[in-house]
């Protein structure tokens, strides 16, 4: 009656061990990608004051656009905002191909997206944070960069392009 | 057949909860072919301007009747049952049953009034710094304090049961539902922490501003639990009435059913940063763990999907089916309720292989808020879940009003053509997310939109308008069964499938409650303190309110 032992039919037992198995491969297969093939999410950058981070003449985003670092190394100060007229500040940069490019995206109001298409750029942009990602565009073309979270009812057509010559 | 009679008043009250849920559904699911005919360049919104003022609006009547008041209601009401009938007893106290069922009635009132005056155009996820009238935070607290009252008169009604049964095994559909509900008692802290302490004040203007990003992390401790919450009923069905209904299968294996249960109990809530990996803010050490744990809770769902199978296939065979997979055409497919929860079933299969995918930490980086999304959980909740629980109602609803389920062919058609609309619809979903479409968009609008898109947006029109169909049959079945005449001969039999084991040889430690509930807490502690502690100690309240819609 009082048994402690879990009953456990064998073609059960196989497929427990085939499900365990198989999560773990999965597991490894994401932990190399994440260490080993070095292909990163976004980490903790800087706290800003979103009521002064678009007016502070020492804020960055007070005057966002492209910086050259060095010869082909960019860095993009990106506004998301959504008032007066969802919009990304500046809506296009252009660049040479080959150029490295690390964004330093923030928003003055409300929550925003940052997708680039046809690349591994994508993630939040929120008031107070600042979300940072770096990408190497290696082809010529068009890229547009779109906003992916609810932003108010002009959310469908914010929308910027990174143009690579 | 001699079955436990629920007392009128439980069935009262357990069908006063279907009633509000199927009402929800009602109006939230019209909403759902409009947005797919938008994606699509057919625009209704025109017509509707008087009454609804936008895409968002409609958008956010659409997740938050469907995905949490329907849900919510139906799921409560169906616990009940299982607690009432598992435990052949009636509910310890009705009244607090009842005042929680009227606390989540007048929550949903307090929280519709906003919506529909567009005060409160914020998405069931209701992000700030978007800024919603008051009366829509206080009324989604009241839904979730409402069903933290059920669920104390659950757990009264289960001790009161265990003083009168000291050495038994509890039976499975109750002890399966008052897990669930126990679950839904520990992950809802999160949203009641930010609602109380961020969007209430700050609604009602005692506060400045928010922390965006804690208010993010409250969200989805309780966000991804929640979907568990969806899910654990539609099991229960599956493991232990499905089989019955289905060729009078039995549950092959009570043990693991239950273990699974605890399983998700334990593993279901510290994993909510796989909501938030593309957040700033937050560590990739803390989402990579987190990521890990989902990898975890995926193991109790590989064996409900074993014994599941297992049970059907056993009944299927006494029944004379054979071959590898021939047996599938001796379950009981005429029986609507029967058919509803397989083709749910076969759709959730396709829906957790997409769930993997998303919880792939890096994989995650590609379609994060992409259509692939909202591609992905119209087959688990909009399909595993909902298909489910209409199944559910095909039996619940005949059995609580004594009248007969009106032309249950009906019934079957409208499962099947809810499946084939949502294969349509889910795969262009899927399809466009991969291709970079972004959800929350009426993507027929949006300036960046390729050519190559087109046909894949008018397939996601083509399956709106299947899933309208059947949507439309399902609310005529319901309504002409709750008005029927003809009345059953007798009470309706609720099917339950009894295990094959004994339920007696079940271990003791599977039906013990603490090291399972601290296991959980501890483990919560563990995934989300450190973080949640940082997080609350550099708390900066900056960020004003917005109406932007
Ligand atoms: C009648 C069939 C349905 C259709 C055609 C449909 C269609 C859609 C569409 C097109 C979207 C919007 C995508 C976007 O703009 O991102 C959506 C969103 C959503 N749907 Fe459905 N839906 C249906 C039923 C359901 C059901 C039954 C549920 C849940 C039980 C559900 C839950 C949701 C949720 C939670 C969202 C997300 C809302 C948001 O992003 O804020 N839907 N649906
Ligand atoms: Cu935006």
């Amino acid at each position: 009656m009082s048994a402690q032992k879990i009953h456990v039919d064998s073609y059960e037992r196989n497929w427990m061990i085939i499900s365990f198995v198989l999560l773990v491969v999965f597991a490894l297969a994401v932990s190399v990608a994440a260490f080993g093939l070095g292909i990163q999410v976004p980490a903790p950058e800087q706290r800003v004051d979103p009521r002064t981070v678009a007016t502070d003449p020492n804020s960055p985003w007070s005057n966002p656009g492209l910086r050259e670092v060095s010869a082909g190394v960019y860095d993009a100060y990106i506004l998301a905002r959504a008032v007066p007229n969802w919009e990304y500040l500046p809506k296009e940069i252009t660049i040479p191909v080959g150029s490295k490019v690390t964004f330093y995206v923030t928003s003055p109001d409300v929550q925003h997206g940052f997708k680039i298409q046809d690349t591994n750029a994508n993630f939040m942009v929120l008031p107070g944070q600042v979300s940072k990602l770096t990408i190497t565009f290696s082809k010529a073309g068009t890229y547009n960069f779109i906003c992916t979270e609810f932003c108010g009812s002009g959310h469908g057509v914010m929308y910027g392009a990174v143009i690579v010559k | 057949m001699n079955q436990y009679q629920v007392p009128t008043a439980e069935k009262k009250l357990i069908g006063s909860h279907i009633l509000v849920a199927i009402l929800a559904l009602a109006l939230g699911s019209f909403f759902g072919p409009l947005q797919a005919f938008e994606h699509a360049g057919w625009d209704f919104y025109v017509y509707l301007k008087p009454l609804f003022k936008s895409y968002y609006q409609g958008l956010t009547v659409h997740g938050v009747l469907n995905a949490l008041v329907w849900t919510t209601f139906f799921i409560m009401g169906f616990l009940t049952f299982n607690v009432v009938f598992g435990l052949k007893r009636p509910l310890k106290n009705m009244l607090l049953a009842k005042v929680g069922f009227w606390m989540m009635v007048v929550g949903v009132v307090a929280a519709a009034i906003p919506i529909l005056a567009n005060e409160a155009t914020v998405l069931f996820t209701f992000y700030p710094p978007l800024k919603a009238n008051w009366a829509f935070y206080v009324g989604l607290t009241l839904v979730v304090v409402g069903s933290w009252v059920e669920g104390w008169g659950m757990f009264m009604t289960y001790t009161a049961w265990r003083k009168e049964n000291k050495d038994e095994r509890t039976p499975f559909i109750a002890f399966a539902s008052l897990v669930t509900a126990l679950l839904w008692q520990i992950c809802t802290l999160g949203v009641a922490v930010e609602i109380l302490t961020m969007l209430l004040p700050w609604s009602l203007g005692l506060i400045d501003g928010v922390d965006p990003l804690l208010a993010r992390t409250y969200f989805w401790f309780t966000g991804h639990p929640l979907v568990y919450f969806w899910l654990l009923p539609a099991y229960i069905s599956w493991y232990a009435m499905l089989p019955k209904q289905a060729g009078g299968g039995k549950m092959f294996s009570d043990s693991l059913a239950r273990l699974s249960f605890w399983m998700f109990l334990v593993l279901s809530t510290p994993i909510g940063f796989h909501h938030q990996y593309v957040d700033p803010g937050i560590p990739p050490i803390w989402k990579f763990l987190h990521s890990m744990l989902t990898f975890g809770v995926f193991f109790p769902s590989m064996m409900t999907a074993f014994t599941v199978v297992a049970s059907l296939e056993y009944g299927a065979r006494k029944n004379g089916g054979k071959g590898a997979l021939a047996w599938i055409g001796k379950l009981n497919w005429n029986d609507p309720s029967v058919a509803s929860q397989l083709l749910a079933g076969i759709l959730f299969f396709f829906g957790g292989i997409g769930g993997l995918t998303n919880a792939s930490y890096n994989v995650n980086l590609v379609l994060h808020n992409t259509a692939f999304i909202p591609g992905h959980f119209h087959l688990t909740v909009a399909t595993a879940v909902t298909l489910s629980f209409i199944g559910i109602s095909y039996w619940l609803v005949p059995y609580l009003t004594g009248r007969k389920l009106w032309q249950p062919k009906w019934a079957t058609i409208q499962a099947w053509v809810w499946f084939v609309g949502m294969i349509i619809f889910s795969n262009s979903m899927h399809v466009l997310g991969l291709l970079g479409a972004p959800r929350r968009v009426p993507l027929n609008l949006a300036p960046y939109v390729p050519e190559e898109w087109n046909s894949r947006l008018f397939q996601v029109g083509l399956g709106g308008a299947i899933l309208f169909i059947s949507g439309t049959i399902y609310l005529v079945v319901m309504y002409m069964t709750v008005t029927n005449k003809q009345r059953v001969e007798k009470e309706v039999e609720v099917p339950i499938a009894e295990s094959m084991q004994d339920p007696a040889a079940t271990p003791a430690w599977l039906d013990r409650w603490a090291p399972w509930v601290y296991g959980s807490i501890a483990l919560i502690v563990v995934m989300y303190g450190p973080m949640l502690f940082e997080l609350i100690k550099n708390i900066s309240l900056t960020s004003p309110g917005f109406r932007v819609w």
